[in-house]
């Protein structure tokens, strides 16, 4: 365990919420309006953790474990990333698939409370969380077995960085792939319009509906560890970055790059019919399949 | 100098890929018109840089042949064919679009897998080979899945791009006249099926394919 892998644990769990802000902020100027202040989804949460939560009587033990399990599920993925050059906290071979798993089982959990509460629109939104989850998971796993393959090495830590030098086709095919899945698995547009609010078209939000209070907080703080997760897989394949603190540096700044360009996506694409969405989705995941032939060649 | 032509070998190669992928994927007669464009573009940088002719006289040939015939005269003609005949905007294929796509992606499998079995002789850039291959399969999908009969030009010009860079990596040093007479005919035969389109649309009123066999006088 190294000084950075341990920064990054801690810099994730402190920063995460300020990517969402950072996104919003981008929005929001692009718009030409101020936008909320940067702390705004710290303020969110301390409200939120201050109230009660309330539970529906249909509502069962599933309702309520699922936002812890779901935030552990997605610190415990935090813990197999590496950040900045660094090897993370846990690596062994094959850690790609523990990784996914702990995501798929973020989303498992979600999609259970969903379900659990009975609620007619909850059940949509978990019908729709499944459908794109089981097209977003292909793509992440083939683009990462691709970049394992051409690394020749099985853990996270130990391949993420080297594909670019490896093969700069499998890097760039991968890194489209890996793109289109950081905005699928974190609910952004063009799949999910995290700041609708019409039961309807929602996808992620319509499934913590009834979520409330602490549950609820856990849940967006869930989210936003999430897009670190991604965000920082996204930079470790994207930005060279030398070994010890100025690697960890190049990384932090890349973060901030992802959600500048998370916000800039969000502010210029409209989000996609939603049955056009399995269509976008597979693109990525044929990005990643001729990734992995190429490499496999 | 291999160290430079090989990486824009290897990118052009993946590129034209992805192109072939997405004419799979699109529904719009125009963008699918773009992608073959510069899918003629990315054969004649291909054919730039194969080993041994760097920029000599007989592959600037080529390549100039190759960017004006398919990235600019064939698109002009379809696009014309398209504006005259006044047809949809949709492809119209008898797959889905992610059918499409999986199977460009089955076939791309195919292509390297035949390719690896092939005995060849040992000319640099295999992914040429594996390229070419399935720019070939990719064709001949485009040819017999869609409706518009734009379709079929654009797979049959597809199709003749993957012979052109399959025979380009096997044959290597073809003669330049015979390269050139197979452009001259491939623009023949694109004009004469530009002019065909505008035609059966004036006789018909349609140019969809399947409809074509049930029309007789």
């Amino acid at each position: 365990m190294s000084g950075p892998a341990i920064a990054h644990v801690v810099l994730a769990l402190v920063a995460a919420p300020l990517l969402l802000s950072v996104i919003s902020r981008v929005k929001a100027r692009v718009a030409g309006r101020r936008g909320p202040p940067l702390l705004q989804p710290y303020y969110d949460s301390a409200r939120l953790l201050r109230k009660g939560a309330v539970y529906s009587t249909t509502s069962t033990w599933v309702f309520r474990a699922s936002p812890v399990v779901g935030l552990s599920a997605v610190v415990a993925a935090l813990l197999l990333v590496p950040f900045g050059g660094a090897q993370a906290i846990l690596a062994f071979p094959g850690d790609l698939f523990l990784f996914a798993s702990f995501l798929a089982l973020a989303r498992f959990v979600t999609i259970l409370a969903a379900l659990d509460t009975g609620s007619s629109f909850e059940g949509m939104g978990a019908s729709r969380e499944a459908t794109f989850g089981a097209l977003t998971e292909p793509a992440l796993l083939l683009a990462l077995v691709a970049f394992a393959h051409e690394a020749g090495a099985g853990s996270l830590s130990a391949f993420v960085q080297p594909v670019w030098s490896e093969s700069a086709t499998t890097g760039a095919l991968g890194l489209g792939a890996l793109g289109v899945v950081l905005l699928a698995e974190n609910a952004r547009i063009p799949v999910d319009d995290p700041a609708t609010h019409l039961e309807l078209t929602m996808v992620h939000e319509v499934m913590v509906l009834d979520h409330s209070g602490p549950d609820l907080a856990l849940i967006h703080y869930a989210s936003a560890l999430k897009l670190w997760v991604f965000g920082a897989l996204f930079v470790g394949v994207a930005l060279p970055q030398p070994d010890g603190w100025g690697g960890f540096a190049v990384a932090a700044a890349g973060m901030a790059g992802v959600a500048v360009s998370v916000g800039l996506v969000e502010s210029l694409i409209a989000r996609l019919r939603m049955s056009a969405v399995p269509h976008f989705i597979l693109g990525a995941s044929a990005l990643s399949l001729v990734a992995l032939i190429l490499g496999l060649r | 100098m291999n160290d430079v032509t090989g990486p824009i070998a290897e990118a052009a190669g993946a590129l034209l890929v992805l192109t072939a992928l997405a004419v799979l994927g699109t529904s719009r007669i125009r963008t699918a018109i773009a992608l073959v464009a510069l899918q003629g573009a990315l054969l004649a940088v291909v054919i730039l840089v194969e080993p041994g002719e760097l920029a000599s006289g007989r592959s600037l040939a080529l390549a100039g042949g190759t960017l004006a015939l398919k990235s600019v005269v064939f698109p002009r003609l379809l696009l014309r064919a398209q504006r005259e005949a006044r047809v949809q905007q949709e492809l119209q294929p008898f797959v889905s679009y992610p059918f499409s796509i999986t199977s460009g992606v089955l076939l791309l499998g195919v292509a390297v897998w035949l390719t690896d079995r092939m005995t060849v002789p040992p000319l640099a850039h295999s992914l040429d080979l594996s390229v070419g291959l399935f720019l070939i399969f990719a064709g001949l999908f485009v040819l017999v899945s869609r409706r518009i009969a734009v379709g079929q030009v654009l797979g049959y010009i597809m199709l003749e791009n993957g012979i052109a860079l399959f025979g380009l990596t096997v044959a290597g040093h073809e003669p330049v006249l015979i390269e050139l007479g197979i452009l001259l005919d491939v623009f023949v035969a694109v004009f004469v099926m530009g002019i065909a389109i505008v035609q059966i649309n004036r006789e018909f009123d349609h140019i969809e394919v399947d409809r074509l066999a049930a029309l007789r006088d």
